[in-house]
C-alpha cells in the first residue's frame, strides 16, 4: 500500500504529513487525537542523512507536543550500504534515531510502529522495533536476509531451509514469522483507523516481545532464557 | 606482560580484566543452555551460545559483565545469545550493580537464526536504555578480532561509553558486505589500511565515537574501565539535543571526506597519515574532541 493511501485511512484529509526525499513526516488526528507521523517510503536506504532526519523529527515531537503519540512508519531495504556512511559512523546515527525514540517514550509518548511495506534488518532495529508495540500489513515484507542469501552464508540448501521454515519461524522472511516469534504485536487487515485507535489506545507497558514469542511458539527459548539470568542466584 | 586482548578467549579477558577470582558466571556451560536451531541446520552448538553473563569485581566494585566470544560464530546474536544479553541487563535493574561491562566481539545478528536474532537485538537496545534510565553506567569494550559490527555496532553506541583498542573495529555493515553490494571500487575488503581508517579503533577515537584508545592488552583495557566507570550520562532531552548537534555537525565538517585520513585532516591533525603508525598512546595526545565523559 502506498503511504498516501495509508495515511488517508488513517486521517482522511485531517492530515499534514508530506514526503520530503524519502522521510514522511507530519501529523494527522483521528478519534480526537493528534499523532505524530514519522517514517520512510520508497523502500529507502536509511542512510546517516535519513537516521538523523527521523531523529530530528522525534526531538521536535517531545518538545514541541509533549505525550503526542508517535506513529513510525517502515518502509526500508536496511540500512545504507556505502563507504560514506561507514567512515562517518552509520552505527552512531542510527543508534541515535533508536534512543530518541526510547526517550520519547520513557517521556510518556505512546509509540505505535507500522510495517506498511518492507522492514530489513539495521533500518527496522532503529525504528519500529523500538516503539511500545510494532504492527504490519499482512502483505508487508520484513526480513533480514532472503533464502538464497541464506542458504550461501549457512551452506545449507535452500530446499532444506524451505523446508525448515515451515515448522520453524526463525529461518525464512515473513511478516506471520515475526508474529509468532513476537517481534511483530499482530496485523492490521480491515478497518486501518479502528486498528490505529486500538493501537494507541492498548500500548503495551515494558518489552513484552519475548512473553509473545513463548506463548505463540516462535521464540520458544528467549523468555525462559533471559528470566533465568534475571533471577538465578549467584553463590556468595 | 602483555596479554593481548584480541588473541584471547571471552574467558580469558573475563578472567583477567576483572578482579582476581571475582567472576561468577550465570548460566554456564554446565547449564547447556544451546541454541535450539543451529541443531536443525546441523551446525555445531556451543553450551553457553558464545557468550559469557555473570557478576564480578572491577576495583572492589561489584559490576555485571558479558563477554562474547568470537570463535563461535562470529559472536553472532541469536535468540539464547540475545536472551542472555537481555537477562544480564534486566538483572542490573533488579541488583543495581556499579555499571554494566560489556566485552563486544560479533559480526551482528546470527545469520542462521537471522528473525530471532533481529528481534533481540532491539531487545537488548531497549533493556541497555533502561539500565542506562535508572543511572547505571554501561561499559562497551572494543577489542576483538572480529570487530563490533552490524545489531552489536548499534548497541554499543548506545551505551554510555565505549572503549577500543587500536586494531578493534566499530561500525554497521562490514566492508565485504559493502564490497558485494557496489563493488570494489566503492569499498575494497582485501585493503586492510583502509578497513582501519574507515573503521579501526583510531579513527573512532579521533571522531569521538570512542571515548578511550588503549593498546591491545587486557591490563589496558582493565585500567581504561577503572577509569570510566562512574561514566553514566543522562538520557535527556538536552543530552539527545547535544548528541543531535553534534551529529549534524559532523555532516558539515566530514560529509564531503572520501577517506578516514581526510576526517583527520580536517580534525586538523597535522600529519594524518602518519596517524596509523602510531601507537595508543601517540593518538591519544592527538586528541581533538572534548571526552564526552566526566572525569
Amino acid at each position: 500500500m502506498n503511504w498516501q493511501t495509508l495515511v488517508s485511512a488513517f486521517f482522511g484529509d485531517a492530515h499534514s504529513v508530506v514526503r520530503t526525499g524519502d522521510l514522511l513526516s507530519g501529523s494527522g488526528t483521528v478519534g480526537g487525537q493528534t499523532v505524530a507521523v514519522i517514517g520512510t517510503t520508497d523502500h529507502a536506504p536509511i542512510g546517516v542523512e535519513l537516521a538523523l532526519a527521523q531523529a530530528r523529527c522525534v526531538l521536535d515531537t517531545v518538545k514541541n507536543f509533549p505525550g503526542r503519540p508517535i506513529l513510525l512508519l517502515v518502509d526500508t531495504q536496511g540500512q545504507r550500504l556505502r563507504y560514506r556512511d561507514e567512515m562517518l559512523g552509520i552505527n552512531r546515527y542510527m543508534a541515535h534515531l533508536g534512543c530518541c525514540i526510547a526517550l520519547a517514550r520513557e517521556r510518556g509518548h505512546r509509540v505505535v510502529g507500522l510495517v506498511y511495506d518492507q522492514a530489513l534488518s539495521g533500518g527496522f532495529i532503529t525504528s519500529g522495533l523500538m516503539a511500545d508495540a510494532c504492527y504490519a500489513l499482512p502483505d508487508a515484507e520484513i526480513r533480514v536476509m532472503r533464502l538464497p542469501a541464506m542458504a550461501r552464508v549457512t551452506k545449507i540448501s535452500e530446499e532444506r531451509l524451505q523446508q525448515l521454515s515451515e515448522s520453524n519461524p526463525v529461518f525464512a522472511p515473513g511478516v506471520q514469522n515475526f508474529v509468532a516469534m513476537g517481534g511483530i504485536h499482530s496485523l492490521w487487515q480491515g478497518d486501518l483507523q479502528a486498528q490505529l485507535l486500538a493501537a494507541l489506545a492498548a500500548v503495551p507497558h515494558g518489552d513484552a516481545r519475548a512473553a509473545d514469542g513463548a506463548l505463540r511458539g516462535g521464540r520458544k527459548l528467549a523468555a525462559a532464557v533471559a528470566q533465568r539470568v534475571r533471577t538465578e542466584a549467584i553463590p556468595a | 606482560m602483555n596479554r593481548s586482548f584480541a588473541e584471547s578467549t571471552a574467558r580469558e579477558r573475563v578472567q583477567h580484566l576483572f578482579d582476581a577470582d571475582s567472576f561468577q558466571e550465570i548460566l554456564g556451560p554446565g547449564a547447556r543452555m544451546v541454541s535450539p536451531h543451529l541443531a536443525l541446520l546441523g551446525v555445531p552448538s556451543s553450551f553457553d551460545d558464545g557468550v559469557v553473563v555473570g557478576r564480578a569485581r572491577l576495583g572492589g566494585q561489584t559490576v555485571l559483565v558479558a563477554a562474547q566470544e568470537g570463535a563461535f560464530m562470529g559472536g553472532g546474536v541469536g535468540e539464547v545469545h540475545g536472551a542472555k544479553l537481555v537477562g544480564l541487563f534486566q538483572r542490573a535493574l533488579i541488583e543495581k550493580p556499579a555499571a554494566v561491562v560489556v566485552l563486544a566481539e560479533s559480526g551482528g545478528v546470527r545469520l542462521h537464526e537471522a528473525n530471532a536474532g533481529l528481534i533481540a537485538v532491539s531487545e537488548v537496545m531497549r533493556a541497555l536504555l533502561d539500565v542506562r534510565a535508572l543511572g547505571i553506567p554501561v561499559l562497551m569494550l572494543i577489542g576483538g578480532a572480529n570487530g563490533c559490527f552490524g545489531g552489536m555496532g548499534l548497541i554499543a553506541r548506545c551505551a554510555d561509553c565505549v572503549v577500543m583498542s587500536d586494531i578493534g573495529r566499530l561500525s554497521m555493515s562490514g566492508p565485504e558486505v559493502i564490497e558485494s553490494s557496489y563493488g570494489v571500487e566503492e569499498f575494497d575488503a582485501r585493503d586492510r589500511a583502509l578497513v582501519w581508517r574507515t573503521t579501526g579503533g583510531k579513527h573512532r577515537f579521533l571522531t569521538g565515537d570512542c571515548d578511550v584508545l588503549v593498546d591491545d592488552d587486557v591490563a589496558a583495557f582493565r585500567a581504561a574501565a577503572l577509569d570510566t566507570l562512574p561514566c553514566h550520562r543522562a538520557l535527556t532531552l538536552d543530552a539527545m539535543e547535544q548528541e543531535h548537534a553534534l551529529l549534524a555537525d559532523r555532516l558539515v565538517r566530514f560529509g564531503e571526506c572520501t577517506d578516514g585520513a581526510q576526517v583527520w585532516q580536517a580534525l586538523g591533525i597535522a600529519n594524518p597519515l602518519a596517524v596509523p603508525e602510531l601507537d595508543a598512546r601517540g593518538v591519544r595526545a592527538l586528541q581533538t574532541h572534548d571526552s564526552d565523559v566526566p572525569a
